[in-house]
């Protein structure tokens, strides 16, 4: 869809050009200012130098309140590629730097410094780089950005950083269109100045290298048009397009279009589609910079409009107040209703908030318009005329753009591509209804820049809480990782420590994590052992006669039984205790435990923690037990308190009823077996464990030991049978 | 003192909505001065009653919906409405006919859309639609143009009829109706219509009294009127009060559809000539079509809405109940707009498409 480079020479050289859609032709009135040759104005007393004039950053700032400075010296330096030094306008002092009225449509004040002027003028050493052509780039680039140099068109783009492009360049073009009605600063520079445009332009071929250089002038300036063909005769390259007026042929985009049928992409750069322009105003000052070594201090300014008397162009310093201009040009306040002065065009120009705004690099024109040269403020409802459509050089639908930026449908202004508005005011200027479209859309699109800085805001703020929740639970697993590990080393050391009863805190611990880990499932393995041990102690005691009383108890209620054989024990304990080698003492601990171990059911949890928290009778009764090695009680010993109340009813009950059926058949053993001593019962309680089996194998003859495991095998699984049957039965009411 | 603010653009074209009503009123006169000269005075009555009646809904609606009326009815958008919707309606119509209409016009279809800018539909087309249903015998009762007519009627005749339904004479408006054969008038249109219903056939029909013996198939009153029209939209245009594309593309929809059917059989389908030169398709296309708020806004649009417009005409009078069809096709297209403007967005400059994807920067 791009047009070829030869396409395009073919063209302008049959004098055909393109055109770009829409526009409008407004009244000229360029006639008012551009009758006289650009004048001169005193130096202003004051001075207004705003630090940022172009886009990009501000440069750093070099002088100081109070300091001296002449004409062209610089006050601030360019630390950044996007930064452009300012300089003294004319000799003077420096009165202060502090934020004042800027020029824009916000007036809001940027930092400025203020030159109190000493009427001298005196300049500062000028070093011109007149053989530019025999330095290298960067040095040439340099120098313009020292002079301060930036778009004077209008948006103020860095010279330097436009004159550096990263790709080729077909066209340069220099924009001499200034479609603005009003403004002549550019055709009064072309018609005097056409030599040192040129100039300027030969600096920018060095350094840009274009193909072909077009210069457009609008055709309602004759004058400035033969200025400079005179100014370009002996160069080939450079041609001289005179392009029909209409507004906004000035329009970057769209002179590119009219001159070369290319379009910028949306988003991109002239460059993209290998065009670079440049304002006539621009050219100018590069000559200056370049052959004479003058930074940007003054630019030409069109004081115009019905209300000031003597209307005309002058060569403003930059920080001239606008008062000064004015006043020099003879402006009439009575000639307004209200004090009204536009900085630019009436097209795109801004009202200033006060007179002391000073001229900056891009102003090429002061508007002091009548009440009657001014649209009033008339808004009406939109008819749909679509007449904004007609004349949109962009080929918006402007109609559209404001109905969704009035209901604030941001996204859908974006659908609209609202961004690709050039703010030109054509279809502002046609509406019937007087309606201010430009200004929605200036509203809605600060509203969406605002909008994409907060959404960026939070999207930030969101992404740091979601790595702060990250971090934190990572934290949280670490932490818990090192409790696991730390109750893990506790309860090692508790374990291999068993009879150690001062560690009462990690045991505990220990006992706390346990019972966080209890599971169901725990068999009666476990909890057999001491229970049954416990009973068996007892038993050992009791005279067999006694075990049917025990085995009636189990079948009906196994609380009462507990309590019988409790108190059986314990009468028997006081009978027959010197009899036996187990101390009287020792025996009280091992019924107490029973015990303990008996009422927990009927206990809250705390009250168990309580009970087990005495684990030294336990050991204790463990330790007594002759028979049986220190190790495997004591680690029951822990496993035996953990289990829930229901664990513990059922272990109860099991163990009571494998308790009752062991008696009857021990008793059945001992009396064919003509009454062995103790170790026979130990036998039948643990059968269970190896080791106690292998301990009965030490103790007893191989003989009598083989008869007691079948019996005690038989035992078991008799208790097995009964208890299961017994469980099943007692759930129920449980 | 205060500096006075505004927002760029600062200068303005000298034409406010006022001014483009104005100018599409002005456009309007040499039809209307037409009408007036084949059909009477009661165009010029019907006129004045719907112009009143605009106003005052106007006025009593904004009134009630507490907005500046005075602003308001300086634009006149009120008065055209009316003013299109007076010369739409049989001159002699009953004059309730035509303060219902209004009233339902200004009060219904625009202001209760939102006023000015925001109806969906053409209000004196609404109106005139709704007129049609509800008051058919009314609305279909055209006088033959004076020279053929059987009796003559002058301004008190048209007041009286328009008033009582009886000229000053004593003569009913069926009396009236009748031409000097004795015989009860119709437009051409309609003539054509139940003509070809009786088994006459176009070229028969076209040495009916009503059509001209010059050039045939033109009636005799509607051609000169439909030529006294043409010329205010002609100036509208060079006025840039109205684009193009719609008069040309409703033109062109209505005179291709009918050009292809009279070629298939020309004894059963009238000629494009008849068709543009009869009914309402040349006021259509430059005056009411034309109508900003309700039609489409984008040229390719246009076009669109244009040519479907033409071609819904042409539907309606061939096979449709209705003689003439322009009021139904604008509303139906009415009912299109936002979707046609919707899919013909223009082409913004710097993208390759309208669906908003920048043009690719690495071509070149």
């Amino acid at each position: 869809m791009q047009n070829n480079f030869d396409d395009i020479i073919d063209k302008l050289d049959n004098n055909q050009l393109w055109d770009f859609p829409g526009g409008v032709f407004p009244a000229e009135r360029k006639t008012l200012s551009n009758q006289t040759p650009i004048g001169n104005s005193p130096i202003p007393e004051r001075l207004y130098v705003t630090t940022k004039q172009h886009i990009g950053v501000e440069g750093h700032l070099v002088v100081e309140v109070g300091q001296k400075v002449l004409k062209g010296q610089a006050l601030t330096k360019s630390m950044n590629p996007f930064a452009v030094p300012i300089h003294a306008p004319t000799s003077g002092e420096i009165v202060a730097i502090q934020k004042h009225v800027s020029a824009h449509p916000s007036g809001l004040p940027e930092m400025t410094v203020e030159i109190r002027s000493d009427q001298q003028d005196k300049w500062i050493q000028l070093n011109p780089l007149v053989d530019y052509q025999n330095q290298p780039k960067m040095q040439v680039l340099a120098a313009i950005c020292d002079a301060g140099i930036s778009g004077m068109g209008g948006a103020g783009f860095p010279t330097h950083i436009k004159s550096s492009p990263k790709k080729d360049v077909d066209f340069l073009i220099i924009n001499g269109i200034e479609c603005e009605p009003y403004i002549t600063s550019d055709d009064r520079l072309m018609r005097e100045h056409a030599w040192q445009i040129r100039q300027g332009i030969d600096v920018l071929c060095h350094l840009l290298k274009p193909k072909h250089v077009l210069i457009g002038i609008e055709n309602n300036k004759p004058e400035a048009i033969e200025a400079m063909q005179v100014a370009c005769r002996e160069n080939p390259n450079y041609r001289v397009c005179s392009i029909p007026t209409k507004y906004p042929a000035g329009g970057e985009k769209q002179l590119i279009q009219v001159l070369t049928n290319r379009e910028v992409p949306a988003k991109g750069l002239p460059v993209d589609v290998g065009v670079i322009m440049h304002n006539v105003g621009t050219c100018f000052a590069i000559a200056d910079a370049i052959f004479s070594g003058k930074p940007l201090i003054e630019r030409v300014v069109t004081v115009t409009g019905e209300a000031v008397e003597k209307p005309g162009n002058v060569w403003a310093m930059i920080g001239s107040p606008v008062a000064h201009l004015l006043a020099h040009r003879e402006y009439k306040k009575t000639a307004q209703s209200q004090p009204n002065v536009i900085m630019g065009g009436p097209m795109m120009g801004f009202s200033v908030i006060s007179d002391l705004v000073p001229v900056v690099k891009t102003t090429n024109c002061i508007l002091a318009p009548t009440d009657n040269e001014i649209a009033g403020n008339n808004e009406q409802a939109c008819i749909r005329c679509s007449a904004c459509a007609d004349v949109c050089p962009a080929s918006l639908l402007p109609q559209q753009l404001f109905w969704h930026a009035k209901a604030k449908e941001l996204d859908k202004t974006q659908d609209y591509n609202l961004f690709d508005c050039i703010e030109c005011g054509a279809c502002a200027y046609v509406c019937p209804s007087e309606i201010p479209l430009v200004h929605y859309y200036r509203i809605a699109k600060s509203d969406i820049r605002i909008e994409q800085e907060e959404k960026q805001k939070s999207d930030k703020a969101r992404d740091r809480f979601e790595k702060r929740e990250i971090r934190l639970i990572a934290e949280q697993h670490a932490r818990d990782e090192k409790h696991r590990l730390a109750a893990e080393a506790r309860k090692l050391a508790m374990a291999s420590n068993g009879n150690n009863s001062k560690d009462k805190i990690a045991a505990a611990l220990a006992r706390a994590k346990a019972k966080k880990q209890a599971t169901n499932s725990l068999d009666d393995k476990q909890i057999e052992p001491v229970e049954i041990d416990a009973a068996n102690k007892a038993e050992q005691t009791v005279k067999t006669e006694k075990s049917d009383t025990t085995t009636k108890a189990a079948s009906s209620n196994q609380r009462v039984q507990a309590a019988i054989a409790r108190a059986k024990a314990k009468k028997v304990a006081a009978e027959a205790g010197k009899e036996k080698e187990i101390s009287q003492l020792e025996l009280k601990d091992k019924v107490e435990v029973v015990t303990v171990e008996e009422n927990k059911p009927e206990e809250k949890q705390l009250d168990t923690d309580d009970k087990v928290d005495t684990p030294p009778p336990v050991k204790t009764q463990v330790s007594t037990q002759t028979t049986i090695s220190n190790e495997t009680p004591a680690v029951a010993a822990p496993q035996n308190i953990e289990p829930t109340k229901a664990d513990v009813k059922q272990a109860k009950i099991a163990a009571a009823v494998a308790k009752a059926k062991a008696k009857r058949q021990a008793q059945k053993i001992i009396d064919n077996k003509d009454r062995s001593n103790q170790p026979s019962p130990v036998n039948v309680d643990n059968t269970k464990t190896d080791s106690q089996v292998e301990l009965a194998k030490t103790e007893e003859q191989q003989i009598e030991m083989k008869k007691r495991r079948i019996a005690t095998a038989v035992a078991k699984a008799k208790a097995k049978k009964a208890a299961e049957k017994k469980m099943s039965k007692e759930d129920k009411p449980s | 003192m205060k500096f006075r603010l505004a927002s760029s653009p600062h200068q303005h074209i000298r034409r406010d909505t006022g001014q483009v009503m104005r100018l599409v009123i002005l456009a309007l006169v040499p039809g209307v001065l037409m009408q007036t000269w084949f059909f009477g005075w009661g165009t010029i009555i019907q006129i004045v009653l719907a112009v009143i009646t605009a106003v005052a809904t106007e006025a009593a609606i904004l009134e009630l919906r507490k907005r500046d009326f005075e602003r308001a009815l300086k634009d006149y958008s009120a008065i055209l409405a009316a003013i299109l919707l007076a010369v739409s309606i049989p001159p002699f119509a009953p004059w309730w006919v035509i303060v219902i209409g209004t009233f339902f016009a200004i009060g219904i279809v625009k202001q209760l859309y939102g006023g000015l800018g925001f109806n969906v539909f053409n209000p004196a087309m609404a109106a005139y639609v709704m007129l049609l249903v509800s008051f058919p015998v009314q609305m279909t009762q055209w006088l033959p143009p004076m020279n053929l007519a059987q009796y003559s009627h002058d301004f008190m005749d048209a007041l009286y009829v328009v008033f009582t339904g009886f000229s000053v004479e004593g003569f009913s408006l069926a009396q009236l109706k009748t031409d000097i054969d004795g015989v009860t008038m119709a437009t051409g249109l309609d003539t054509v219509k139940t003509g070809l219903a009786q088994g006459f056939t176009f070229s028969e029909m076209i040495d009916f009294p009503i059509f001209d013996s010059v050039i045939s198939g033109l009636g005799v009153a509607s051609s000169w009127i439909t030529l006294s029209y043409l010329l205010g939209g002609l100036y509208l245009l060079k006025q840039k009060i109205i684009n193009w594309h719609i008069p040309v593309s409703m033109i062109m929809g209505l005179f291709v559809c009918s050009m292809i059917m009279s070629l298939v059989d020309s004894d059963l389908y009238p000629s494009s000539l008849f068709h543009l030169f009869n009914g309402s398709i040349i006021i259509g296309a430059f005056f009411i079509a034309t109508d900003p708020v309700s039609a489409s806004t984008t040229n390719k649009g246009r076009l669109i809405f244009g040519a479907a417009i033409g071609v819904w005409v042409y539907l309606i009078r061939e096979w449709g109940g209705y003689p003439d069809a322009v009021a139904f096709a604008v509303l139906i297209m009415n009912m299109a707009v936002p979707l046609i403007d919707y899919y013909t967005r223009p082409r913004t400059y710097g993208h390759s498409s309208n669906k908003g994807k920048p043009i690719n920067k690495a071509q070149s």
